[in-house]
């Protein structure tokens, strides 16, 4: 699995949704399932898919598939 | 009781820590202990054996604890239990506090705590589990004349502890505080026989409480058989009027 699909898959497993669902538009404010409950599992799983920990900053502004691509990066994760 | 559990313990090298360490040790948990003194740490965790790791890093520095986190992530993988009991206590009264000890307690008891919390609670929602019990006081409870700086910072942790409990309980994690009143430690046995008498005087079973009396509660508010409760402030103080 490459990062991205590992991304996705990590995105899907947090929000509960199916996989087909994911893509880079996907949006914190825009969509239902991801609220703060299913934010914070998300940032468990990627921080334990990616093993890294995340900044607080970066926790605040990951609000969507793009961003966490885009703070992923700073992590030496490439896409 | 705790066996498979793995769970980090502040302020570990002496006290209610290091009683809590050794009592979780006892009940199958492998502890990390935390605190600053090195060679200390070492020698509790030689005693203890394998199950007992030591983890030498400042509470108050954000980066140390932030690495401390990283360690378990990478190595570890879990915590199941996180116990924020690093603290510090300065008596003044009001006219004769200094800014900067009401900023240390502030940045051990309740600062560092809060970090604390903030990235156990990653590591536990993983596995949509986890016991976070935060140790309070007596005296943010209901206050004490010459220790309002202490009681700031203590109360803080209390109102920290009931709304942490709301915000994750949706994660499967508990947030607890355990409340000692007089206890024998180090924190305590710099007071002057007359203080002591005293406050020996205003506790119903008429003794202070011993450090094993408060890692007793802590474990059982660590383990399994208190998965119903959480967000309560837990006093253990023999019956303690302030």
């Amino acid at each position: 699995m490459n990062s991205a699909e590992t991304l996705y898959q990590a995105f899907a497993s947090s929000l509960d949704v199916d996989l087909s669902e994911i893509n880079d538009d996907l949006a914190y404010n825009s969509f239902p399932k991801w609220d703060s409950t299913a934010h914070m599992i998300l940032v468990a799983e990627i921080e334990a898919q990616f093993d890294i920990m995340l900044d607080t900053d970066d926790i605040i502004d990951m609000s969507s598939v793009a961003k966490a691509k885009e703070i992923l990066s700073k992590y030496e994760v490439s896409f | 009781m705790l066996e498979d559990k793995h769970i980090l313990v502040t302020g570990a090298s002496r006290g209610i820590g290091r009683a809590i360490a050794e009592v979780c040790v006892a009940l199958g948990a492998t502890v990390y202990l935390g605190g600053r003194d090195d060679e200390t740490l070492e020698h509790i965790c030689a005693e203890l054996g394998d199950n007992a790791v030591p983890f030498s890093y400042d509470v108050r520095d954000a980066d140390q604890v932030k690495q401390a986190f990283l360690h378990i992530q990478k190595h570890i993988g879990r915590l199941d239990g996180l116990v924020n009991n690093a603290g510090v206590m300065i008596d003044a009264p009001l006219a004769m506090s200094r800014l900067e000890d009401l900023q240390l307690q502030l940045q051990v008891n309740t600062v560092a705590a809060f970090q604390h919390s903030q990235l156990a609670s990653r590591l536990m929602a993983k596995n949509r589990q986890g016991s976070i019990i935060n140790i309070c006081s007596v005296v943010g409870e209901r206050g004490s004349i010459g220790q309002s700086a202490y009681a700031a910072s203590k109360a803080a942790m209390s109102g920290m502890t009931k709304s942490l409990a709301k915000e994750l309980a949706g994660l499967g994690i508990r947030v607890n505080g355990v409340a000692p009143g007089f206890v024998n430690t180090d924190l305590t046995n710099h007071y002057p026989e007359q203080k002591r008498t005293e406050i020996l005087d205003s506790i119903a079973l008429g003794r202070a409480g011993e450090a094993k009396e408060v890692a007793d509660l802590v474990s059982f508010m660590l383990s399994d058989h208190s998965a119903y409760i959480t967000g309560q402030i837990i006093g253990i103080d023999g019956g303690m009027k302030l």
